[in-house]
């Protein structure tokens, strides 16, 4: 008798319409069941793999924050030497809080080691499971609870690191954005990743309800308006090279279809000028891999 | 047979031959020497295990979890900062009830930055659930490797062999490397069970999110298991001396018999106070003995009061200070005599921090200043 693969089970505490794990079914479901995952400390972590129950249907090891990529390192390199390289895929995961900020000296020396693994980052875009506090993925203009909009300030100044084209500054073999918009696109990233040797790197875009503030019907909605707008480019790269990007829609949405559906942006719609700053980020992306 | 070699060779030759699957460090003085041999071993197809080179001390110590978590044997070294550094993770090593096993070539603590031996930095992280070993010379910090190895995987929890920085890792011994055959007689393949590592025929969450109302009692068995590893160690260390006819007991006692003076140590000092006690009884009224830990985690409290029960006085030399209390061990051989019918007075001997040299003149003011003492007192003790 065999049990169909789950990759992540119902039962997990994550809240309703959470955009993260929606990401995150997809693409571990798309992986099968010959892989060991590892997660960062994280709402990925907490909400899944509550003691003595867990979600996940592979062998999953959290280990910290900020070491996702390393444990896996150690992963890899215990399959080379059980010689299990070839059955046995190695995915490690984490938030952009993980990814962008506090692992991030880790995931390079992991990409330039060249090992056999692939990243995932879900994106949310702050730290979400502390609070809302601004990253390194967080969009100017955002409000956080550590770069909130005020009186004189409105909200995070900082621009978002752009972390697919550092991955493929370190000679990553592929590159690729998604959004749960698209829950076959990442699928199919996932699958294509999977299939080549060297170190990889997939980051997928999370919509969070309480962090972004929208209602729990939107996350798919956001997700595909993320792409369309221009603000989240969804394309992928081989060997250093953009090989593909999802066009977006002629005529394309402004950025406020997006923005005025969550209240981390809600200040930005009263401010012309921060408007027009976040209008200019999308309409870059759009020129820059030909959207 | 005994060849002379440097102690960090000797280390790197000891590991290759109990054969981790996965070796990950990263430099730092005084622990390169180690490494740089593992290396060069396995660039000469030497060695079968994989070579992980980390970015950090953090990232080797996240690399040997994660290669533990799949089952394969590991290794791994380091010494002070980077020792600091991967704090972090070793809680969440002992935690996992991973059976890592680590050399630590003990080195001051920065600031001010130095690089020479004192037992700062692995005392320091007492509190997270490594067992920790210290050896007085090159032959037993080897053989002290071969015991972490044999009860680390026999008890799921991770062994820090330390030796003192320079003193040891970069000092020329007599050495007595065991062949391969005589290493797997007293420590096989190791056979992890499945269900305990991460395999996808039995897939498994590790490193999971614990509240209040599981967290206690998982707190409560790593605290027993630590102490009831000293069991283990001691049955461990009666196999050993069966096979290699070497004496690993958790403590050790040199000297005089009867003394009523009694130095505690740890670490290669011990040798400089053997050399001093043999000398000092052979012309003094006053005897003198050495307790040497080779166990510091488990702390072998009964051990301790076994053969300290009847002793007057106690120097403890430390190389290591908790800042606002005392000495590391100090505080421990204190706790160890705490409610008991009969306790020496305990006397304080802060010694070589940074690498200051431990004389045999130091050690006899010691002895003059202990003969008088009345009271407990810590006394920094620099010349």
């Amino acid at each position: 008798m065999t049990k169909q693969y789950q990759a992540l089970s119902p039962g997990h505490t994550a809240c309703a319409g959470c955009g993260e794990l929606l990401a995150m079914r997809h693409a571990l479901q798309a992986a099968g069941p010959d892989v060991i995952v590892t997660g960062a400390t994280g709402c990925s972590e907490v909400t899944t793999s509550g003691y003595p129950d867990s979600s996940f249907g592979m062998p999953w090891i959290h280990s910290l924050f900020e070491n996702s990529s390393s444990v896996a390192s150690g992963i890899a390199a215990a399959l080379r030497y059980q010689k299990k390289q070839d059955k046995i895929k190695v995915i490690a995961t984490g938030g952009d809080g993980a990814t962008f900020d506090i692992g991030f000296g880790a995931l390079s020396a992991m990409w330039s080691r060249g090992d056999d693994i692939l990243y995932i980052c879900y994106d949310n875009e702050a730290y979400m499971n502390t609070g809302v506090q601004a990253s390194g993925a967080t969009l100017p203009g955002t409000s956080t609870t550590t770069s909130p909009s005020g009186a004189v300030e409105q909200g995070n100044m900082m621009p978002k690191k752009d972390m697919p084209a550092i991955a493929m500054a370190h000679g990553c073999v592929y590159v690729a954005t998604a959004s749960p918009g698209y829950p076959i696109d990442i699928q199919n990233k996932v699958k294509k990743a999977l299939t080549m040797k060297g170190p990889k790197y997939i980051q997928l875009l999370s919509p969070c309800v309480p962090g972004w503030g929208f209602s729990t019907d939107q996350a798919v909605k956001l997700g595909k308006l993320a792409h369309q707008t221009g603000l989240y480019p969804i394309f992928e790269a081989v060997n250093g090279q953009i090989t593909s990007a999802m066009k977006v829609p002629k005529p394309t949405p402004s950025v406020s279809a997006y923005l005025e559906l969550q209240k981390r942006f809600k200040h930005v719609l009263k401010n012309p000028q921060l408007l027009a700053t976040i209008q200019a980020i999308a309409d870059a992306n759009i020129v820059k891999y030909g959207l | 047979m005994a060849k002379v070699m440097e102690g960090s060779r000797a280390v790197a030759e000891l590991v290759r031959l109990c054969e981790p699957g996965v070796v990950s460090a990263y430099p730092i003085t005084p622990q390169t020497h180690i490494v740089e041999y593992l290396a060069k071993f396995k660039a000469d197809g030497l060695a079968t295990y994989e070579y992980v080179r980390a970015e950090s001390e953090f990232t080797a110590a996240s690399v040997v979890l994660g290669a533990s978590a799949s089952g394969v044997r590991v290794y791994s070294a380091t010494s002070s900062q980077g020792l600091l550094l991967m704090t972090e993770v070793l809680f969440n090593i002992a935690g996992m009830r991973l059976p890592v096993v680590m050399t630590c070539a003990n080195r001051s603590v920065s600031a001010p930055i130095n690089i020479w031996n004192d037992q700062q930095d692995a005392l320091t992280i007492r509190d997270s659930g490594w067992l920790m070993f210290y050896g007085e010379t090159v032959q037993e910090v080897l053989d002290l490797h071969l015991l972490a190895y044999k009860v680390a995987e026999q008890l799921s929890l991770p062994v820090m062999v330390n030796m003192d920085g320079f003193i040891l890792t970069h000092t020329f011994e007599p050495v007595d490397i065991p062949g391969k055959k005589m290493i797997k007689q007293y420590l096989p393949n190791y056979k992890p069970v499945l269900g305990e590592v991460l395999d996808p025929k039995l897939p498994k969450s590790f490193g999971c999110f614990v509240g209040p109302k599981y967290y206690f009692e998982i707190r409560k068995e790593l605290f027993d298991n630590v102490v009831s590893s000293l069991k283990v160690i001691q049955k461990e260390v009666l196999n050993f001396k069966k096979i290699f006819k070497r004496d690993l007991s958790p403590v050790e006692y040199f000297g005089d018999k009867q003394a009523k003076l009694v130095f505690v140590t740890m670490g290669s000092v011990a040798g400089t106070v053997k050399d001093f006690i043999e000398k000092h009884n052979k012309k003094s009224k006053d005897k003198l003995g050495l307790l040497k830990l080779r166990c510091f985690r488990p702390f072998p409290t009964e051990e301790i009061f076994k053969i300290l029960g009847k002793a007057k006085k106690v120097a403890v030399l430390d190389k290591s200070v908790s800042m606002g209390a005392e000495g590391v061990l100090s505080g421990e051989m204190k706790r160890a005599f705490y409610g008991r019918k009969t306790c020496p007075l305990i006397k304080n001997y802060i010694l070589g921090l940074g690498g200051r040299d431990i004389t045999s003149g130091i050690l006899g003011d010691i002895f003059e200043d202990l003969k008088k003492s009345s009271q407990s007192e810590i006394i920094f003790k620099g010349k």
